[in-house]
Parts: structure tokens; sequence; C-alpha cells
């Protein structure tokens, strides 16, 4: 097979949708905290312990949608300590967001040693199955991509139809998206900035945690150190690169898992020409790109990053 | 809510609120240890032992403390000016390969000369690692926390690739590693027989020469003025994006000489396990020193001193070492929020 065939086998495409579904909702979380004005760098942590919350849960005995919901509900937890920290005391974004990427990570790793505290190889559990959309899925290659997929990527494609229709067709979107471009408006319709951006960050960081869960619900069945691997950093990325809309930043995710679905078919082929490190480095490299390429003529939110205090000018 | 600013914050609240922090990580702490199923108390008095209990105790906490002092200038020197530097990590890395590819016999030059030349090599390395995205940011307004975070990932592959290919020892019996350095290159240990080497007194010296930087010279008051309102040091004529410049080469090279110092004083070689999350760590440790140069040598020995503590106590007690991981974190969020409030009055309306 050579390097170009690769774009049309349906199990490439497959890799694809599946390395884009935890991204997919880890971008949405972010992209509902920054439109709200809230960068959430909290989200790598946050992903973390969603992995685990989700995958101990059905470890313990739970059902799998159980899990989900204890992982956004974790997720939620922590945006809550995020937002406490940064919306009504307006502290440094950049700080509470690493502290709590640095909180949410280690108190993973010791809940992962507390609960666990002698194994080597990390336990399984039974992960979600795929299901076939009856007739869709017999669509050559993309219908197994799209049609043949578990729940949660479903559930992921979902989330952005949700997430695009509450922020540009439901006042409760005008509000968000007004409290990260101007908040005094905000205020001045009689809303609260704070509730309206605390919930946001919570909303935001459930959705985190649902995207890490992802990974150990669905793409794998394990608990691993390090599973997430930066992939929260990869999504703040993708936002920026969508220049904050849900449609073009779903685009960005497919088109970047697409990229790391391709770089392990082409390493395959290479084989071990070119050492491996190089396809490992592409997607981050590709992230920082995206990065210079798009931030010119982005839009950010105007009040990104800006803590707001009422009754101020 | 609102927000006051307080006239000017009581002595007593510049302590009392700091001492709160430290309160309410202690409490989170301890109940993180009962859920391990250990009682609190003998816990953390075998992490003080641990971490000071013994000369030998105490010498590996002010080892361990070293690489984070630099780590923590280099992230204080940066955030001091806005310029929002995640990656020392890499930075890090960088230094230590720049210390294995001059000091493996690369340069014939005798320790006295051989040092400082790796040092500085190793300075600018980590400053222009750090220069890229702060061109990336004043030249295209790329955020410098996305790309320094990804960069970490980027240089740690670097450096596997280097392991497993030109750096690799070739007597390694195949583990990814380096040679060792030569003993010119190499810095004496202050005790014979123990870990405890000059990096200590380098990083002690950088930390004074820092602090000499921010107070003493117009680029420190540059700094800081860009730090505070970049348009209003525009304004009154600082160059802002020539100072942003400086700092990333200031910061970056302090972070490239952590990994320098773990290389050439205490591990003696390169491997991908050189740094665990040192870069990071100087994040906090910049924190909790308030961006003070001087706070960073005693926050980073207290850092030190949690991580060695709560190894020996995870090996006595039981209780799983990532509780160090907990107690800084938590640490950071408790001390900024205290910061905040002894200079702030919560109105409820």
């Amino acid at each position: 097979m050579d390097a170009f065939e690769i774009l049309f086998t349906a199990s490439f495409w497959v890799a694809a949708i599946r390395i884009a579904s935890p991204l997919i909702f880890a971008t949405m979380g972010e992209l509902i905290c920054e439109r709200a004005g809230v960068l959430n760098l909290g989200i790598e942590g946050i992903m973390v312990a969603g992995a685990f919350a989700g995958w101990v849960t059905v470890y313990a005995g739970g059902d799998l949608w159980m899990g989900v919901a204890i992982a956004a509900l974790a997720g939620a937890m922590f945006g809550l300590l995020h937002g406490t920290l940064t919306v009504p005391l307006g502290l440094s974004q950049h700080v509470v967001g690493i502290g709590i990427t640095l909180l949410a990570t280690s108190l993973t790793y010791f809940t992962y040693r507390v609960v666990l505290p002698q194994v080597s190889s990390p336990p399984r559990i039974e992960p979600f199955r795929n299901w076939a959309v009856p007739y869709l899925s017999d669509i050559p290659i993309l219908g197994p991509a799209l049609f043949n997929q578990t729940p949660l990527t479903y559930l992921a494609f979902v989330t952005v139809a949700v997430v695009a229709w509450v922020l540009y067709r439901t006042p409760l979107g005008l509000a968000v998206r007004a409290a990260g471009e101007n908040p005094a408006a905000v205020e001045a319709q009689g809303m609260s900035v704070t509730a309206i951006r605390m919930g946001a960050v919570m909303v935001g960081s459930a959705l985190m945690a649902v995207g890490g869960a992802f990974l150990t619900m669905s793409a794998f069945n394990s608990f691993f150190f390090e599973m997430v691997n930066g992939r929260g950093w990869i999504c703040i990325a993708l936002v920026v690169f969508g220049s904050w809309r849900p449609g073009k930043a779903l685009l960005g995710a497919i088109l970047f898992a697409a990229f790391d679905a391709y770089q392990v078919r082409l390493q395959q082929i290479t084989g071990g020409v070119v050492p491996y490190q190089i396809f490992l480095m592409m997607p981050y490299v590709l992230s920082i790109l995206a990065l210079v390429v798009m931030a010119r003529r982005a839009t950010y939110p105007k009040a990104l990053m800006i803590p707001y205090q009422k009754g101020e000018r | 809510m609102r927000l006051e600013a307080k006239p000017r914050p009581s002595m007593a609240m510049l302590v009392l609120y700091p001492v709160g922090a430290v309160a309410v990580t202690l409490v989170v702490t301890s109940l993180l240890v009962l859920a391990a199923g250990a009682s609190p108390l003998p816990v953390f008095v075998l992490v003080a032992k641990g971490a000071a209990g013994s000369q030998f105790a105490l010498l590996e906490t002010l080892t361990r403390a070293t690489p984070l002092i630099f780590t923590g200038l280099a992230v204080a020197v940066a955030f001091r000016a806005k310029l929002w530097n995640i990656g020392a990590e890499a930075q890090l890395y960088i230094g230590g390969v720049v210390t294995v590819v001059l000091g493996t016999g690369a340069l014939p030059l005798p320790a006295p000369i051989l040092i400082p030349v790796i040092m500085i090599a190793v300075m600018v390395a980590g400053g222009l690692m750090l220069l890229g995205p702060a061109i990336l940011k004043t030249r295209f307004g790329v955020d410098e926390v996305v790309t320094t975070l990804l960069l970490n990932f980027i240089v740690l592959l670097f450096v596997s690739m280097l392991l497993e290919g030109v750096l690799k020892d070739p007597m390694g019996l195949g583990w990814p590693q380096s040679q060792m350095v030569a003993a010119d290159a190499r810095l004496p240990r202050i005790i014979q027989g123990r870990r405890f080497h000059y990096g200590f007194v380098i990083a002690l010296v950088a930390a004074f020469a820092i602090w000499f930087i921010m107070k003493k010279t117009t680029l420190g008051y540059e700094m800081r003025a860009v730090g505070h309102n970049p348009q209003a040091a525009r304004f009154a004529g600082i160059p802002v994006n020539g100072v942003l410049m400086k700092t990333a080469l200031i910061s970056g090279g302090l972070a490239a000489l952590a990994g320098f110092s773990e290389v050439a004083g205490l591990k003696g070689n390169l491997t991908l396990d050189l740094s665990p999350g040192f870069g990071y760590t100087g994040i906090v440790v910049a924190m909790l020193a308030m961006l003070n140069p001087l706070g960073v040598v005693a926050a980073a020995i207290f850092v030190a001193g949690i991580f060695v503590g709560a190894d020996a106590m995870s090996r006595a007690a039981g209780v799983p070492s990532y509780i160090a991981d907990v107690m800084v974190a938590t640490s950071l969020l408790t001390m900024v929020t205290a910061i905040m409030l002894s200079r702030y009055r919560i109105r409820w309306r």
C-alpha cells in the first residue's frame, strides 16, 4: 500500500473519527468556557480526572453510562473550583488553570494508587461496544467511519450540534457569548455575569471530563498514567483554530485526528527509516502551525481572560 | 459581591492569610491521608523527618531543591513580565542535551574553562528555546501558553530520538541513555559521599543575580513595567517587544541551567526521566515565592522538602507519595487565593 491509498481505506477513517471523539468533547468544553470569557487551562488535568472517574465507576461495578455521568460530575466539580477562583475572585486564569491541572492529575494518581495499591498491569473493564446504525453503516468508507462507532462517539457529534444550537439560537447562548464579549452589557440586562461564567466553566469542564472518559471507556479499556498525553493542550489550540465556532472546531478536530491516524499508518509503511519520534511529534507541531496560521485572523472573545467586576468600568 | 482594594494591607493580614492557606492545605491532605487508611499526624511527622530529620535528609532536600530554584527563577522572571512560560520542562531538557553534547569530549578544555563554556552554551540554547514562542507571541499574536506547553512534548520526543540515535551510549546495554559526561565537565560534590553538589551554589548565585537585575537595573524595571501594563509601558517609551525578548532569553536560560545542573551535578548523563516535572513544579515555586527571586530559594526548599519527605513517608507508612503532588498543587491554589484576600476586601453587595 502506498502513502496515498491509505486515505481510501475504511479503517483509516474509522480510526480518525475514533481519535477525534475525545478531542471533540474537550474542545467543545473549552470553547464554552472561552466563549464566556474564561480560559480553562485545567483541561489537561480535568481530562485525566474524567478518564479515571469514568473507568473506576465501571471497575467498581457501575453501569457504563453511570461512569460517563460520574466523570462529568467530577469535571463539573473541578470546574466549580476553577470558576470560584477565577470568576468572583478574579485570580489569574493562567495560574489557576495550571494549578487545577496539577491538582486534578495528582489527585487522580493518588486515588488510583489508594484504590489499586499493588497492580503491575492495569485491570480492564468491558468498554462501550460499537453500535452500527442500520443501513447507513453500509455506505462504503463513510459508513463504518461515521455510523459504526461507539455510542460515545455519536454523543460527541450530538454535543457539537447542541452546543452550536444553544450558543447561536437561544437566549442562554446569547448571554454566554455576551459574557465573553461585553460583560457590562450582560449586567445591564439584569443578568449575572458571575453566574453565567460559573455555569459555563462547570458545563465546559464536565465535557472535558467526558472527553477523558472516552479514552478509558471507549478507545481503550483501562486507565494508564499519562494517557491523556497533552490532548488537553491540543484542544486549546483547536479552539483557536476553529475561531471559537463549534462547527469549525469540529472540522479542526477531525482534520487533526485524520492526520494523527495517517501518521501512524505512514510510520508502518516507512518501516523504521524515519525515527518514530518524528511521527509522534507531528500532532504537536501541527497544532503550533495551525495556531500561527489562524491566530492573526482569529476574532477571539473580547473579554477573554479579563475578570469582571460588577460596577467597574 | 464585589472586590474592593484595601488601602494598605496590615502586617497581621499579610501573615494571617498565608498561614490560613497552609492550614487549608493541611486539612485537605489530612482528609486524603485518612482516605488512604492512615492517621494524618504521624504521616506529617514522617514527612517532616524525611525532609529535614537528619543531615542526610536535609542534604537530599537541598539537592532536590536545586533544579526547582532554577525553574522557579525562570518562571518568576517570565511571569513578572507576563510572559507565560509554561515550557521550563522543555528548556530544562535542552540544557541537558547541550551539557551532554559539549561535556562528553567535544571540547578538550580543563574544568575551570569547560564548565563556564558549557553553562553559557546551555543558557543560550534554553533562551533560544523560549525566544521562538516569544516571537510568535509578539509577531503573530500566538498565545505562548499553548506553544510552550506543546513544545514540552515535542522536545521530550526529540530527546528520546537523540537518546536512541546519535547520543545513545554504545555501552548502555540498549537503554535510551547518553554517555556519562567527562570528569572535567562534572560539578563537584560539596560533601564527599553525598549527592549534594555545587549546582546548589550556582542556583543561589543565580537567585541573587536575578534579584539584582529585577530590583536594581533598568531592564528589571522595564520588565516589571511591561508586566504591569504593556500599553502604559509602550507609551512611556519602553520597547515592549524588545523587553519581552530579553525576558525570554533570561527565563529560558535559567530553566536550561536546571538541566545542566542535574546532568553535570547529579546524574552524570541524560535520560528521559531527568526531570519528574521540575518545569511544572517551578510554576508552583515561583507563585509561592510571589515571584520574588530570593523567595524562590525558600519556596524551592520547602517544595523539595515535601517531595523528599513524602518519598520517605510513603516507604514507611504506605500512603502513596503522590500525596506530595496534591499538597504542592493545593498550596499553589490556596496561596494565590490568600494573597488576593490579603489585598482585597469582599463586599457582599
